[in-house]
């Protein structure tokens, strides 16, 4: 591996500080991305700045009024195993226990999450062209192993799915990310947080070199007690989704009273649909409206050669989920 | 590139050693450290053979700069027993035959070591999602997953009898 200096950052100011003096620096918390990318000299910074000490980070904190304050640097086991996360909002809880393992839950820290890298076949691989890893060099996985790509929000420059589980969870509803820059404190809405790959792959974040995040609010929703998180993958334990349904719903008598809706692994972002949602409230709540509601879901979808299989997978996802949720609000 | 020194406990032993901040813990433990247990089977955090317990969590020791176990407590299969004072765990595996080429052994026992302590009386089911992160290439998992529920339940019963 190449040579890097380190720093331990002792406060947020230090950690914006170091990370302002040295354009090619990177911060480190759970490292369970970053390391692995400097093995393969996709990632290769002159110098890591060390965020585990900082202090009050890993806290989560569960308020009176229904929302759920977690800490940049809570890991992810802590986090799924949360006893007001698993009451309150268990789609998230479910979302982290389907990714990675023990080992790497244990290590891998919120803010880390939301922003690993994708999992796209050629992006680590020096020899592929991506025009992720280096802007204008094409992109290898268009005519290529596809089969694990998005088909919603793809550009002729990018087809790569966002790969993460929670960000999943935390767009269905509707998370703020906190971040601290030098010019202070600023709040990002979850849905502008990641970036659609247009004409610039590699911008992957509404952040910038020397922004800190320092916490995900997910603001109160009572009917999320009604929520739930399903994965789909090559292999039940281990993998990253094919697709995956992250759903609440809220019933009044028969019909649908509220909703939420996201599907990770098909967008190039963790993807909503308003229409899809708007199409279930106040419908009755049948297998026919939770179908009709898939359709629209996935309306303007442009699979590749390997992944079309993908939008008649999640369809029928929705449709399990929501029957489950229906049954359980029942 | 600076080198610094770096102070850890390992397996009950403070231990000083130097090295440079790109040195991942896996090869400080085995080369600077001697203990050879933690092996190397992907170095990509997929295989788990390189897992340790650091500061009661189970971790990938491949994917941790040893610069940030600065200060932490560490445990490797050469802290649970030795070829005179097996673990149960290391008793149990011998007896069900939980392994055959061995490259993963120290890995899964290291790691099954933890999930007893997290559950000490877990279900099939719970061992086979805790174990997750530990792959092996020869057993099959079925023999593996037996010599833990077994130390499990020997474990149990000591401690009962203890009581
Ligand atoms: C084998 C394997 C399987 C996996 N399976 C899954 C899976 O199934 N589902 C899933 O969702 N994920 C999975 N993951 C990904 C895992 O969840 C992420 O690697 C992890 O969440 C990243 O968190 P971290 O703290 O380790 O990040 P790091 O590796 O420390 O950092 C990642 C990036 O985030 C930056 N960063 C970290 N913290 C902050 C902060 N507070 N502010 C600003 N920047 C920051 C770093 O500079 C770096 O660029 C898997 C990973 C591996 C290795
Ligand atoms: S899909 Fe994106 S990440 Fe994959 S090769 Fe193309 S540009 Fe790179
Ligand atoms: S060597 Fe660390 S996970 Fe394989
Ligand atoms: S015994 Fe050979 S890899 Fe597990």
């Amino acid at each position: 591996m190449h040579e890097f200096t380190l720093i331990r950052a002792e406060t947020d100011e230090a950690a914006v500080s170091a990370l302002t003096a040295h354009p090619d620096a990177r911060l480190i918390a759970g490292g369970t991305n970053l390391v692995d990318l400097m093995k393969e000299g996709v990632e290769t910074p002159t110098h890591l700045i060390d965020i585990n000490g900082l202090g009050d980070l890993d806290r989560i904190e569960a308020r009176a009024d229904g929302s759920i304050m977690i800490g940049a640097l809570s890991s992810n086991s802590s986090v799924a195993w949360n006893a007001d996360i698993q009451s309150r909002f268990p789609m998230i809880s479910d979302a982290i226990l389907a990714g990675a393992t023990t080992q790497l839950r244990n290590m891998a820290t919120m803010g880390g999450n939301l922003l690993q890298k994708n999992r796209c076949f050629y992006y680590p691989d020096h020899n592929a062209r991506c025009n992720k890893r280096e802007p204008g060099s094409g992109c290898d996985a268009m005519d290529g192993v596809n089969r694990m790509c998005a088909v919603l929000g793809t550009s002729d420059q990018c087809i790569a799915a966002h790969p993460s589980d929670v960000c999943v969870a935390l767009r269905a509803l509707d998370a703020i990310v906190h971040v601290k820059g030098v010019e202070g404190h600023r709040a990002i809405e979850f849905a502008d947080f990641h970036k659609l790959p247009g004409g610039t792959p590699h911008v992957e974040f509404d952040l910038a070199h020397n922004e800190l995040i320092t916490g995900i609010e997910v603001p109160g929703l009572p009917f999320a007690a009604n929520s739930t998180y399903l994965k789909l993958r090559d292999r039940t334990s281990y993998a990253f989704a094919l697709v995956s349904i992250a759903a609440a719903l809220k019933l009044d008598g028969d019909t649908v009273d509220d909703v939420r809706l996201a599907v990770g692994s098909v967008g190039t972002v963790p993807w909503r649909s308003a229409g899809a949602e708007d199409a279930m409230r106040g419908a009755p709540a049948t297998a026919a409206t939770f179908s009709k509601a898939a359709e629209i879901f996935f309306e303007g979808a442009k699979p590749r050669a390997g992944n079309g299989f993908k939008i008649e997978l999640a369809k029928r996802a929705i449709v399990r989920v929501m029957e489950t949720l229906k049954e359980q609000a029942a | 590139m600076t080198k610094q020194i770096i102070k850890m406990t390992v397996n009950g032993e403070v231990q000083e050693v130097i090295a440079e901040p790109r040195e991942l813990l896996i090869y400080v433990l085995r080369e600077k450290l001697g203990m050879t247990g933690p092996h190397v089977g992907c170095e990509t955090s997929h295989c788990g053979a390189c897992t340790v317990d650091i500061d009661g969590k189970s971790v990938k020791s491949c994917t941790m700069f040893a610069a940030q176990a600065q200060g932490a407590e560490i445990t490797t299969i050469e802290g649970l027993g030795s070829p005179d004072a097996l673990h149960v765990l290391q008793e149990s595996f011998k007896e069900h035959h939980g392994l055959q080429c061995g490259y993963c052994t120290p890995g899964m026992i290291t790691r099954a070591h933890r999930l007893l302590e997290e559950n000490p009386d877990p279900t099939e089911e719970d061992v086979r999602i805790g174990m997750a992160g530990n792959i092996c290439r020869c057993t099959g998992y079925q023999n593996i997953v037996k010599s833990i529920l077994s130390a499990a339940a020997e474990m149990n019963a000591s401690k009962e009898a203890a009581q």
